[in-house]
This record gives C-alpha cells, structure tokens and sequence, in this order.
C-alpha cells in the first residue's frame, strides 16, 4: 500500500505538477496562436519572440519596481509587472499591425506569404529583444520559492518520495485559469467577441452584418498581445528568461495548436496541455516507479526510460505526426473561432 | 415614385459585361422575382443592386434616395436585407448568435425582434443553442433569412434561397415570404424554381444575357406562352 502511494507520489513531483504548469504556459501560447489563425488566416511564426518582448518588459519593470522597493513578498514581483508587460506588449503588436501587417492584409495576399512576413517579423523582433536585454540568461524569480518543499511533504506524509511545489508553478496554473476563462467569457458572453467569432466564421457575411474588420483585428491583437506577455511571463519565471529559448518554443505551441485543432480555442488550451504531459510521460525514466511497484526480483535495472529528455521536441513533433495523420482537423475540429 | 428600383444597370467582371441595361424595381410589400437561364446575370443583377459590385452606368435608387455609391455596410444601415445564395449563416455559432450577429448595427434590444422571428419561423426557437452549420438546409435558409430581418429592413434581397431544398421545405419558404412580405417589406429574390417562385410573384422578370426580357406579373409570365416554351420548359 505505502509502495503504491510512493510510487504515485513521484509521479506527481516528476510529471503532473510540472506538466500542468508547463502545460498552462503551452496553452496560453497556443491560444494566441490560434487566435491570429482564426481572425487573421495566418500562421504567427513570430508569437514566441512577442512572448520573449513581453517577458523582456516585465523583467525590465521588475528591475524598476525592485530599485524602488515596491514588492509584494512572498509573491513574485513579476504578478505586479503583468500588467505593464500586458499594455506595452499590446502597443508593440498594435504597432506591427499599422506598419506591417495591415499592408498585406490590404493586399489580401496568400496565407503563406503572410507566414513568411510573420517569419521576418520573428527575426526582427528576435534582434531587437537581444539588443536591449542581451543574450544572457535571466532569473526574475523574486518571493518565496515553495510552497511545500519535498523535504516538508515527506516528513508530513511519513513517505519516501515527496512533492515539491514551487511558488512560480502554482501562479503559473492560478493564473492561467484565470485569463482563459476571461477570453472564454469574452469570446462566448461580449457582443464584441462574438463578433470576432462571426468575423472568423464567415467574413463577407459578417461584413455584411455591419461588423468592422479593422475593430475586429484591433481587438484580436489586444487579446494576443496580453496572452503573449503573461505566457511569456510565466515561462521565465518558471524557467528563467533566455531569449534563444523562446525560439524553440514556439515549436511546441504551434505542436499544441494544430494537435487541438488550429483556430479552435478549447482546443489549443487542452492542446498545450496533451503536448506538456506527453512529453513528461515519454522522456520520464520510469526505474524507481517501477521499483515501487514490482515484487523486489523483477525491479528493472535500466531506466526504463522510452526517450532521453533531449528528444523532449521530438515528442511533441511525432504526436504532430499522427494527429495530421489520423485526425487532420486536430482533437477539437479546427479552423473556426 | 417606386420604392426601391436599379434603372439601366450596366456592370460585369473584368473585360466581360454580365449586365447590359436592366432595369429591377419593386415596390413595398411586393414581391419581385428574377428568372432566366444559367448566366443570364441573375446573381449578378442582386450583387449589383446591393452594391457588392459597382456599376458601370445606370444607378440605384430607394426611397427616392440614390444610393448607387454606397458600400452595402451602408445600405444595410439604410434598411436593406441580403440573403446570400451560399455561406448563408455563421456555421460555427448558435442560431441565436446568428440572429444576434445579424442585428450587430442595432443599438437597442433585440429580443423583442428575435421573439418575432422565433415566430415566424417556430423551429429555429426549438434550435436555438444549436450550432447552425449542424442544421438541415432547409432550416440553415431560415436562419438566413432570420438573420438579414434582424435589421428590420424594408427590402430583403434573397439569392436563391431554396437552393438545394426538398419541395416541401421550398413551398414552406416561399409562405414565409409572402408572410415578410405582408409585413410591407419589399422582397426581391432570384429563384432557380421559376414556376413556383412565379406563382406567388407581383412582378417578374425575365433576364437574358443581362437585359430585361420580359416584364409582367407573375401568374402573367406563367401563362405567356413564349416566356413558358423558352424558360419553363414549356
């Protein structure tokens, strides 16, 4: 019985909290993503460095609220940072619409030569973000950093194996919560976000309607610009801030957008979530699980491990593989708002 | 002074002329029906009639007002409807978000128009929170037309609306029509199915390679004899 418990518990530290806040931060990405598919018919290759611009400005905004000594111990001061992040961010992205985005729309070029204008903007931002913070690795993470250490759970408990739970990956999931059901609300509830719905659904008919495209676009890239800078936010803070690795992630999201269904917003969250946790079920090294479990004779002397961590994008890039394979509107079925 | 009428309309795509010089009118709660061959510029005649493509010569007038240069956002604003013949509805939002969607230039509430046109077509009420795109055809046109009367227009245009229904659904349309069309809106419609849409027609026009072939009244047009060799199959 106490073996079961153990072996669950180490599940729990190794794979479920830290799939759940990864995952959080996944689906924040990839509703953005999927968000830019569903109003403006183009993949946004340039969403990972919009996340990396907002993290920046909330790193920036720390710094200013920490010289100051504005803080709100034992939280992260990065909670206080958000919402300058948010509005700055918001302008960025308002900016990029006037000055590059709109002429294509304008044109009403094809979604791949949009795609490749997301590239360049990508690079752009990329070198712009580098040139004010650098390339080096940043740790914002400010407060306390458990809220239950592993040492604590276990003499709590009385088991072997223990949870740790950081600070940063509990406001990671809080506040991922809280901002997807604020879009939901907003998409499902506000005659606004309906009409972004409509807009994505049918667009000569929503013009018909007498619905604004321009409004529309402004509104969509408001909320894009707030999911990007939090999304952003949460990732450094739960894994420090490098700005090399916002290019990488964008791979995974765009992984967890198609899986759920491109364009479809449930799905992009639950998306981000399938990504997360397959990739920790695939790359975890099962040894001590299984030791737990099993009479002492069969205990495995490898790891028993399926992929070394490395292959971590591999993971998400196979399961890619088989949802376009299988099921090529995604989970959810995609392509609407 | 008619209410709404395109006099001498000359529009087409590119190099090719659709329209040579027809001329549609309809008076308030009329019924105007377009007939004629395949590429005969029916479609052509609605799109241009709302502005969804602009005219080379000839102008648009309702009310006494030329609104030949207004985008069709404007004219919906000055109460005109439009049934599209395809892509007719939001597929992916509930029927009533579509009729919410469809009264968007509306300020005021819109429940006691949505009560109307849960009356007038009583299966959306029982659809309502379904998704219109998991509708039959018949009820997506209704929803349709729902719709384009969420502005409460006096003119609604309608592009074919029973396309691709059974006949029942079609004779159910065509009385919900005569049923807007009591309300005093003017309706102006293209159909496929000449002889029923004739049947319940004020006036009717025939349309052949974008001119006004015949004009007359509807049961008229049925019992003309060269109108019915040529266009009704006899």
């Amino acid at each position: 019985m106490i073996d079961i418990l153990n072996a669950i518990t180490l599940l729990a530290n190794y794979i479920i909290v830290p799939s759940l806040a990864y995952g959080s931060q996944l689906a924040l990405g990839a509703l953005g993503i999927t968000l830019v598919y569903a109003v403006l018919r183009f993949s946004n290759f340039a969403h990972g460095e919009m996340m990396s611009f907002g993290t920046m400005i909330s790193i920036f905004t720390i710094w200013l609220f920490q010289s100051v000594g504005i803080s709100i111990h034992p939280l992260p001061t990065a909670l206080l940072a958000l919402p300058v992040s948010i509005m700055i961010t918001i302008m960025l992205l308002l900016i990029l619409d006037r000055t590059v985005f709109r002429y294509y729309q304008a044109q009403r070029v094809q979604p791949v030569t949009f795609m490749i204008v997301s590239v360049g903007v990508m690079f752009f931002l990329a070198g712009f973000i580098r040139f004010f913070i650098g390339t080096s690795k940043k740790n914002f993470a400010d407060g306390e950093r458990f809220i239950i250490k592993a040492s604590e759970f276990k003499q709590i408990t009385g088991l072997a194996e223990g949870v740790s739970i950081r600070t940063t990956q509990a406001i990671t999931v809080i506040v991922t919560l809280v901002l997807v059901t604020a879009v939901f609300w907003f998409l499902n509830k506000t005659r606004t976000g309906k009409s972004m719905r409509a807009f994505s659904d049918n667009e000569d008919l929503a013009l018909l309607s007498g619905i604004k495209p321009e409004r529309v676009i402004i509104i969509t890239w408001m909320l894009v610009g707030a999911l990007a800078a939090v999304a952003g936010t949460l990732y450094g803070l739960d894994k420090g801030y490098k700005p090399f690795v916002y290019l990488q992630l964008v791979l995974p999201i765009f992984a967890a957008a198609i899986v759920g269904g491109v364009g479809n917003p449930i799905g992009a969250v639950i998306g981000g979530y399938v990504i997360a946790f397959s990739e920790a079920f695939i790359t975890f090294a099962y040894k001590r699980f299984f030791t737990y479990l099993l009479p002492e004779e069969w205990a495995p002397e490898g790891l028993v491990q399926i992929l070394s961590t490395e292959y971590k994008f591999a993971v998400s890039f196979v399961l890619l593989v088989i949802v376009l394979l299988v099921r090529p509107t995604g989970l959810f079925r995609g392509k609407t708002l | 002074m008619t209410f709404f009428e395109g006099i001498g309309m000359h529009a087409g795509y590119g190099a090719s002329m659709i329209l040579n010089g027809c001329s549609i009118s309809v008076e308030k709660g009329q019924i105007a029906v377009i007939v004629g061959p395949n590429g005969a510029g029916k479609s052509t005649a609605m799109k241009a009639l709302f502005g969804m493509l602009p005219l080379r010569e000839g102008s648009v007038f309702s009310d006494g007002r030329d609104i030949t240069q207004l985008r069709p956002e404007q004219r919906v604003l000055l109460g005109m409807g439009y049934v599209p013949q395809t892509n007719n509805v939001f597929p992916s939002m509930t029927v009533l978000e579509n009729l919410e969607m469809g009264g968007f230039v509306r300020c005021d509430d819109l429940s006691q128009t949505i009560s109307e046109m849960f009356e007038l077509f009583p299966i959306l009420k029982t659809k309502q929170h379904q998704a219109a795109g998991e509708l039959s055809g018949g009820q997506r046109q209704q929803v349709a037309v729902a719709r384009a009367m969420m502005t409460k227009p006096n003119i609604l245009m309608l592009d074919e609306p029973t396309a691709g229904v059974s006949p029942i659904v079609m004779d159910e349309l065509f009385d919900r029509i005569i049923d807007i069309a009591d309300t005093g809106v003017a309706i102006l419609m293209v159909e496929q199915n000449a002889k029923q849409a004739l049947q319940i027609a004020d006036i009717g026009y025939v349309l052949v390679q974008g001119e006004n072939k015949f004009k007359d009244a509807g049961t008229a047009l049925l019992n003309n004899p060269e109108v019915r060799q040529a266009f009704l199959g006899g």
